[in-house]
């Protein structure tokens, strides 16, 4: 299958009001790209699930001040006031989540879990309406596996088939997000031939990437 | 003596050689200045990089290095890059030894609250619960009061970032550490008396006999040990 593709094909494969998982912590690690041309299109009641929402004029953070963004999931909001604005306003449903949380829900959903137990959260805000379950005596929650329609990511490297590098700190929820959605649009910085990337600096296998996006459009 | 570098320089004293240490940002994030040379201390930052190190000289960064308040940093030799679920199974999994944080209250509990002011700051918890709930320990470095008002209670009035109780308190005036019978003052700081901390306490503190002084350095940038 022929995957590489152009950012712009690529966005008008997802639809309005689709859940995206975002890649990226702070911005580093984000599909910058895919996030312009997901504004340029003017994508409507999208939910995200990230990390964070970047700031006002970075990464995710762009999507939220186009308000193309009707329900954020996300460990931190505090960089971006325009999240927390719209939040306050009512405009925007927020769900906060430990951040360890989140990576589990998310690798439970791409891993086949029903849920993982964590001992994060119990006996705060976020233990609310939630199941606890004991195990050996203690006390953990249950937290439900995330899923999506589509997880964007950045990687450093794909090759032709879909196999991803990652480059140090920008890697954080890409590889994790590769797993857990129906279709998976990568963004590296480099494509290379098939075969240039060894198989045991394969992070994501190639079997989980369905589109990458070309440098140029 | 800068009132923040008291509580660097103290909190720099708990670090062993061979540790796993997460900063938090801010305040803790100096700590690293402080830790005696030759130690081998190891600094995970939650984005994903195990062997931290400070920022490269202007010019010679890596956009994709950073910390996880975003800035710039470098790595150390022999530095692991991981990602986001392997970061936190490494602090909820006991592998993670010792975990630094601010505070906005810690109460008698040694229960700490750090994440959110509900109505006026709601930034979200970040890795804040997951580090208070598994790291091996936790240390909170902060300051005693602020606009006046004290930040250790008898109970916090904010939400909790955890129910763990956390093991030592570090301020610019003492050192607490919670117990089953309450928060126990180790230490003051250099010329800090007792009554000082206890009228700067709106909790009870339990006051041993013997009440040591914090053994940091006046001059040195890194803390002389005791």
């Amino acid at each position: 299958m022929h995957k590489a593709t152009n950012c712009t094909k690529a966005v008008e494969m997802i639809p309005d009001g689709a859940t995206l998982m975002i890649g990226g912590f702070l911005g580093v690690g984000t599909p910058n790209r895919t996030i312009d041309e997901l504004v340029r299109q003017g994508k409507k009641n999208l939910t995200i699930i990230a990390n964070d929402t970047g700031r006002p004029a970075l990464g995710i953070g762009k999507l939220i001040v186009a308000k193309l963004v009707k329900k954020v999931i996300a460990s931190h909001i505090g960089t971006n006031p325009e999240t927390q604005r719209q939040m306050i306003a009512g405009e925007l449903e927020v769900v906060l989540t430990p951040q360890g949380t989140l990576a589990e829900q998310i690798r439970a959903g791409g891993y086949g879990l029903g849920g993982v137990l964590t001992a994060t959260g119990i006996g705060t805000t976020v233990a609310e309406g939630k199941q606890v379950i004991e195990v050996n005596g203690k006390p953990y929650l249950l937290e439900l596996p995330l899923h999506a329609d589509f997880a964007l990511i950045a990687a450093h490297r794909a090759d032709y088939n879909g196999n991803l590098e990652y480059a140090l700190t920008a890697r954080n929820f890409n590889s994790v997000m590769a797993m857990s959605a129906d279709f998976v649009i990568a963004e590296p910085d480099h494509i290379v031939p098939i075969g240039v990337i060894p198989p045991d600096s394969v992070v994501t296998p190639f079997c989980c990437v369905d589109y990458i996006i070309e440098r140029c459009n | 003596m800068d009132e923040k570098v008291v509580i660097a320089k103290r909190v720099a004293l708990e670090m062993k050689s061979g540790s796993l240490v997460n900063l938090g940002i801010g305040l803790p994030t100096t700590v690293a200045n402080y830790i005696a040379p030759g130690l081998d201390v190891y600094f995970q930052s939650e984005n994903g990089i195990i062997g931290l190190a400070s920022a490269p000289e202007q010019g010679m960064v890596d956009p994709n290095l950073t910390d996880a308040g975003g800035g710039y940093v470098g790595a150390v030799p022999g530095a692991a890059s991981i990602d986001s679920a392997v970061s936190f199974g490494l602090i909820r999994g006991g592998h993670l030894d010792v975990t630094v944080l601010g505070g906005l209250e810690v109460d008698e509990l040694g229960h700490l609250a750090n994440w959110t002011v509900p109505g006026k700051m709601i930034p979200g918890m970040g890795g804040a619960m997951d580090l208070v709930s598994g790291a091996k320990k936790v240390i909170v470095a902060m300051q005693h009061s602020a606009k006046g008002k004290s930040k250790i209670l008898k109970r916090c009035t904010l939400p909790l970032t955890s129910v763990r109780r956390v093991n030592l308190i570090v301020t610019e005036l003492a050192v607490l550490e919670p117990t089953d019978a309450g928060l126990v003052l180790k230490e003051l700081a250099p010329g800090v008396t007792v009554e000082q901390v206890i009228a700067a306490s709106e909790a009870t503190l339990i006051i041993p006999e013997n009440v040591g002084v914090m053994p940091i350095s006046e001059n040195e940038t890194t803390a002389a040990r005791a």
